[in-house]
């Protein structure tokens, strides 16, 4: 089924230091709340996004990357699809990456696996060496 | 962005701690760092952590909160995590942090009473 984008205008936010992650949630909670999710949608969209953010600055080479957020239509309905994009070392195990429990940096590893639970769609593009692209995607009800 | 400096009130023998807004992660750390110190100068046999002003606790925010408590633990005292929002609480089920340990209570007015109970009796008192 297609997703198509709408109208309204994509946002991309460079992420590089802590004070952006809060910026990728307040634009997160802006594009959630004009589609109509509910609060409890907006705050599981906008928790796996910070989340996403995070593992950028933790694991992305020069701490750096981007997020473009927009406003997607499929089957008539609205959705915010956020997708994270760094020039970082990679994924060499998606599999591993998105079980709970497992991280190369002593956190709680529930990024990956967690934002998957609170996302309706999450797809991640990843080879060594060729950076990673985390796409998520919330819909209306 | 968030420079922003939370207070730490003191009512009787308990310290109080209102979280709101947008935090990051050097804040949280900040108030980590601040809360176990302020225990251990003041003696406060008990801390309320109100977080009914958070509209988002991700993983790290979740993990340093549960960190701070058992810090305050170890300083022989007791801390209550006061006011998790509902969305705030389903979304931090679904992402798999665990908190089911921490004590926590709908509201101020209860956590101090869980607190008291704490005094009392020690870790059966819930």
């Amino acid at each position: 089924m297609a997703t198509e984008l709408t109208d309204a205008e994509a946002v991309v936010i460079t992420i590089s230091a802590e004070a952006d992650m809060i910026l990728v949630r307040q634009m997160l909670r802006a594009a959630a709340q004009r589609i109509g999710l509910g609060l409890v949608d907006q705050t599981k969209i906008i928790t796996a996004g910070s989340e996403l953010a995070r593992n950028i600055l933790t694991y992305a080479t020069g701490s750096r990357g981007t997020v473009r957020i927009e406003e997607v239509r499929a089957r008539g309905r609205k959705g915010v699809r956020a997708t994270f994009t760094d020039e970082g070392p990679g994924i060499p195990d998606i599999e591993q990456a998105l079980t709970d429990g497992f991280s190369t940096n002593r956190s709680l590893g529930l990024g990956l696996p967690g934002a998957r639970r609170l996302s309706d769609e999450m797809t991640i593009t990843s080879a060594p060496g060729s950076g990673t692209t985390v796409v998520i995607v919330k819909w209306a009800r | 962005m968030t420079a922003e400096v939370f207070p730490i009130m003191r009512i009787g023998d308990t310290l109080l701690i209102s979280l709101q807004g947008e935090l990051d992660d050097a804040t949280v750390l900040r108030i980590e760092d601040r809360l176990a110190n302020e225990v251990a100068r003041t003696g406060a046999t008990g801390t309320l952590i109100d977080v009914s002003g958070l509209t988002i606790v991700d993983s790290f925010i979740a993990r340093v909160l549960t960190r701070v408590v058992g810090m305050i633990r170890l300083l022989g005292s007791h801390a209550v995590i006061v006011g998790i929002q509902p969305a705030v609480a389903i979304t931090l089920v679904e992402l798999g942090v665990p908190m089911g340990h921490l004590h926590t209570a709908l509201n101020a007015e209860q956590g101090m009473a869980l607190l008291r109970r704490l005094r009392d009796h020690g870790d059966r008192a819930d």
